[in-house]
């Protein structure tokens, strides 16, 4: 255990997997562009479906970039998965001498950078489209990040099982949304709140319930990611 | 094949005579509510189901997390049977409670935290059936079906906290004396006595069911061996 070469710590495994997944993507940008020009044409359905104009808009802001994020969140998490399993990927790094956490805190870093890098081009986007600069705020920005770390975590756990299943990407959606239902209302309720200059102790409640929800969706992962990925 | 042990077939019985005497006291025993009127009887087994939805989903997590430390695929028989059971009682207290919410609230449906809140948990469960509908090796449903019960089980409670930010108008019957205005009341003594006999009925058909339905899977699996057996 003292040879650092043979048996990297869990944060050097961890960034191993990271610099993969980035690498990879970075070659064929193949997720990353399926996530974005996803996330823009939700953004343009909703404004049919919902009539944007300016009285709603500023009501339902957060709503509609909220299930635009977890729409395409739920997009790539199916696709960074799919890709171990199909080329198997998987079994290369469960044969690899590193804790099976650092297998998800890899893939779940990876995510959230996707899901980011995503959200930091449809955000000024959106603002572009809709003259909506009020989501330029470091409070509603610090939101966007709780809430997908809450999303990513939970998410990344629950498609590493729907990609074992037999019905694969049509079961994450289903297994993850009713899960995750917690972190997305409370994202919402308080981006709303930072949009709509609500008082601090208006906010400071679903703030709470997100890192309660961010700190218990890392965690319960981190204790038994052994058990969905053992064959 | 073992034969169907005799207390269960004495529990059956009572389940029965129990389920008879509680319906008994829920519609004929009862008195009328003064507000609602007999809508209100409803609200005794309405209690009865979701006690039970909450007792099997909270067995299954704990079955679940039993599942996860020892492994012996007993615990997950016994977390099929709580969800299945519990799924099913659970569906039966939201539509009981739509019965009542449409003279009480005038609508049969509002977005209240308990009842949103039943309806995401009712879903889990129901996404919990797809997941292991989706694998063949036991060990392996075994072992995700005992994690998403155990996520399932946390992200309820966390979901009752958020929509609680959002307003409620779900009486609260016992400790509080205010909610005359939501449809709540406070009960009188016999209505306390069917109440609490509903309470008990309901535990007792729950064991019953569950037992029925582990002993179900243990049968289940053994067809599965000689199944096996058969074919080598």
């Amino acid at each position: 255990m003292t040879d650092k070469k043979s048996h990297p710590s869990l944060l050097g495994a961890t960034l191993a997997i990271v610099q993969k997944d980035l690498a990879a993507e970075f070659r064929s940008r193949e997720l990353f562009s399926a996530m974005l020009v996803f996330s823009l044409l939700v953004i343009i359905i909703f404004n049919f479906a919902l009539e944007l104009d300016i009285d709603v808009r500023r009501t339902v802001a957060a709503g509609v970039l909220w299930t635009t994020f977890a729409f395409a969140g739920t997009l790539g998490l199916n696709r960074s998965m799919a890709v171990e399993k199909d080329r198997g990927c998987m079994d290369g790094l469960l044969l690899a001498p590193v804790d099976r956490s650092a297998i998800f805190f890899g893939k779940a870093i990876s995510n959230l950078v996707f899901m980011l890098i995503v959200e930091a081009i449809v955000l000024p986007v959106y603002a572009l489209l809709y003259d909506e600069m009020r989501i330029f705020q470091p409070g509603f920005l610090g939101v966007i990040l709780l809430g997908s770390i809450g999303y990513i975590g939970v998410g990344t756990l629950l498609s590493t099982m729907s990609v074992q299943t037999r019905m694969r990407e049509v079961l994450l959606p289903i297994l993850l949304f009713p899960v995750a239902i917690p972190v997305l209302l409370a994202a919402v309720k308080a981006s709303n709140g930072i949009l709509t200059g609500a008082e601090w102790a208006e906010i400071v409640t679903p703030i709470n319930i997100l890192i309660l929800y961010d700190v218990v969706f890392l965690a319960v992962p981190y204790m038994f990611f052994d058990a969905v990925v053992e064959e | 094949m073992q034969s169907k042990p005799i207390a269960l077939t004495i529990l059956d019985i009572v389940s029965v005579i129990v389920l008879g005497i509680s319906t008994y006291l829920a519609l004929v025993f009862a008195p009328t509510e003064a507000v609602m009127g007999d809508v209100q009887r409803v609200f005794y087994f309405h209690i009865g189901t979701a006690w039970l939805g909450l007792l099997g989903f909270i067995i299954a997590a704990i079955a679940g997390i039993a599942y996860l430390i020892t492994k012996d695929l007993k615990w997950d028989r016994f977390e099929v049977a709580a969800v299945e059971v519990s799924t099913v009682f659970f569906f039966l207290t939201i539509v009981l409670g739509s019965i009542w919410a449409y003279p009480a609230w005038n609508t049969w449906w509002t977005w209240d935290p308990r009842l949103t809140t039943a309806a995401v948990t009712e879903l889990i469960y129901i996404a919990y059936f797809m997941l292991r509908q989706g694998l063949d090796d036991p060990d392996k449903r075994a072992r995700f079906g005992a994690l998403y019960t155990l996520l399932g089980g946390i992200s309820a409670p966390i979901t009752f906290m958020v929509i609680r930010l959002f307003r409620t108008i779900h009486p609260v019957v016992i400790g509080n004396q205010s909610a005359a205005a939501q449809g709540g009341f406070s009960m009188s003594n016999d209505m306390k006595v069917a109440f609490f006999f509903a309470l008990f009925a309901f535990t007792v058909i729950f064991v019953d069911l569950i037992w029925h339905r582990v002993r179900l899977g243990a049968l289940q699996e053994q067809v599965e061996q000689l199944k096996l057996k058969l074919s080598n």
